[in-house]
């Protein structure tokens, strides 16, 4: 089982809902944290990592000896990241997507690979739950690339629990495409739902089944729950606003263990999940 | 031109009410969301649109069927996996690097210019607004950043403002890289919680990278005293001024499901005058005001008989 947990807007709740999830499941869970500019999942389910990969783009490096200064390589180059210049080749790393295309082009040969890093994927676990984070190196533009590299990690038996990026474009993307389940987190103001209609727009292009999660259920006003019944997505969770739970989690806590009553709905909302996969 | 940009790392602190309270109460500015991602500043301004510019960027690789002879060359040199099996290219997987246009054989690929979404220049009660919505799932998104801060600094020195307020997007990647390049100011907007913490520190490394001077305002402080000051004490050490504190307040929310900005919604409220306060340490700061050009300190000081919010 692979579930997404994404909002569209930041600061809704995902991280909440995707760590007491994983808390709550135990050793059937697996987190994968995918927000990988920012991830956060670790502060609290607190995890040993005891592997560190890093992970690279494929960019290229020219030997200026074999060079023919031909400008084959900045025509196919789209990105702009490599450029012919009097007598000099400038590559550009920070504009390159890695396709490939400058290599293919290169007839003498004069282009070798070189690596830009993206970040990091850690490896470890976090009492039972296996625990994979990517962190994108501070600087790096493109995250797509080390989500995806996150992904890689996913365990067919176990119930991978995937936090996603906020937004509605090409990270978000990353993370959501191919899982079973979107479970969206939202907040019911004017900006969660606005945020969330983009959002419910991204995961039917993908055309994956997705419920609700609406947290500080009580603030704001109704048009969230008038929105989800005009779509007909389900509302699977709601977490009050109530701030002993504001409070648990500033510290780093998580509900589902300071409250047993909130480990209980964790598991019922997979299996709610659950029926709507198999629905 | 001056431009102080809004920042979080981590959403959901504030930033957005934060600048719609900073455009009602600054004088002269232009105001830029550069959230593009998720843009959400109009909900707060209801801007009425001026002008409606398609926003083009890229292009998107498109196998002509009838020409197609099933080689199998794009497959093997896409680097994205964005040509399926049935050769059809998958527009959300396809980055647009054009390889397999060039080295088809049969030159059965073409590669039209796609747009990714539009931008508008509007009018708000607080002033001229520059804001994109980005199509959903679509790239380039960095680029429709940069182009609508552009379009903010062209339009505000054409007409003699003199400082452009932007809201800027979640995170540390592409759209936030595009929101600082050539920003006076960041203005980084956090909340005492662990990821409030961590997310900071990890866009004020950002920050320093570009070398762009921040400041720091600490939101919803008091669901965590202690940790608020372990992030003042960071900031210090990084050499970033904390303007001020907020604390945890519902008049956000209602003020934002009634459409409008902290400072109109609640005209004399603790929390207005704390926002106020916080406005005035910002525009008078010294990063806002480098020696020899113009003092923004206008902006705070109300004309004879006008009333301030």
């Amino acid at each position: 089982m692979l579930i997404s947990v994404a909002s569209g807007k930041g600061g809704t709740g995902k991280t909440t809902v995707a760590t007491n999830l994983a808390y709550s499941l135990g050793k059937r869970a697996r987190i994968l944290d995918c927000d990988v500019e920012e991830p956060n999942a670790h502060l609290f389910l607190n995890p040993v990592f005891r592997d560190t990969e890093t992970v690279n783009a494929e960019i290229p490096k020219v030997n200026m000896e074999l060079c023919t200064l031909c400008r084959k390589c900045a025509a196919i180059c789209r990105f702009r990241a490599i450029n012919v210049v009097g007598k000099t080749v400038l590559v550009f790393p920070e504009l390159c997507h890695s396709c490939g295309g400058c290599f293919r082009v290169c007839e003498p040969g004069a282009l070798t690979v070189a690596s830009r890093e993206l970040g990091q994927v850690e490896r470890g676990e976090a009492g039972d739950i296996a625990f994979i984070k990517g962190c994108l190196r501070v600087g790096e533009a493109m995250s797509p690339p080390l989500i995806k590299r996150v992904r890689t990690y996913e365990a067919k038996d176990r119930i991978n629990i995937i936090d996603a990026p906020p937004g509605t474009s090409c990270p978000v993307i990353s993370a959501m495409k191919g899982t079973d389940f979107v479970l969206m987190v939202t907040e019911p103001t004017p900006f969660g739902l606005h945020d969330l209609k983009l959002a419910v727009g991204a995961v039917k292009i993908l055309g994956i089944p997705h419920g609700l999660v609406i947290n500080r259920a009580d603030m704001g006003d109704d048009r969230v729950r008038e929105y989800a019944r005009e779509e007909n997505i389900p509302v699977l969770m709601e977490i009050p606003f109530d701030r002993r739970i504001a409070e648990c989690y500033s510290r780093g806590g998580l509900i589902a263990e300071m409250v047993p009553e909130w480990k209980e709905s964790f598991q019922e909302l997979y299996q709610k999940i659950q029926s709507q996969v198999l629905v | 031109m001056r431009e102080l940009v809004v920042i979080s790392g981590k959403g959901g602190t504030g930033k957005t009410s934060l600048t719609a309270a900073f455009a009602a109460l600054s004088k002269n500015s232009v105001l830029c969301d550069a959230d593009v991602d998720a843009a959400d500043l109009h909900l707060l301004m209801n801007p009425s649109i001026v002008t409606r510019t398609d926003f083009q960027a890229g292009n998107e690789a498109v196998i002509d069927k009838a020409l197609c002879t099933e080689c199998g060359l794009c497959r093997e040199l896409c680097r994205f996996n964005a040509v399926g099996e049935d050769y059809v290219i998958d527009s959300i997987a396809c980055e647009g690097c054009g390889v397999c246009v060039d080295f088809c054989p049969v030159k059965a690929i073409a590669f039209p210019v796609k747009i990714c979404g539009e931008w508008y220049r509007s009018d708000s009660r607080f002033g001229p607004m520059i804001h994109a919505r980005l199509g959903i799932a679509e790239e380039n998104s960095g680029r429709l950043v940069s182009l609508v801060r552009q379009e903010a600094r062209e339009f505000a020195e054409a007409h003699g403002h003199d400082l452009i307020i932007t809201d800027g997007p979640p995170g540390v990647g592409c759209p936030v890289i595009a929101s600082l390049g050539g920003a006076t100011a960041v203005c980084i907007v956090t909340e005492p919680t662990v990821s409030g913490l961590h997310d900071m520190e990890r866009v004020m490394r950002l920050a320093a990278h570009f070398n762009i001077p921040g400041m720091l305002v600490i939101n919803k402080y008091d669901l965590n005293p202690a940790m608020a000051q372990d992030i003042e004490d960071l900031a210090r050490e990084r050499n970033v001024a904390c303007l001020g504190r907020i604390p945890f307040d519902p008049g956000f929310t209602r003020a934002m499901v009634q459409g409008k900005t902290i400072v109109e919604y609640e005209k004399d409220s603790e929390l207005t005058k704390t926002v106020k306060a916080i406005w005035e340490a910002l525009i008078t700061s010294p990063v806002m005001n480098a020696r020899g050009i113009k003092d923004l300190s206008y902006m705070i000081k109300p004309k004879q008989g006008e009333n301030v919010l």
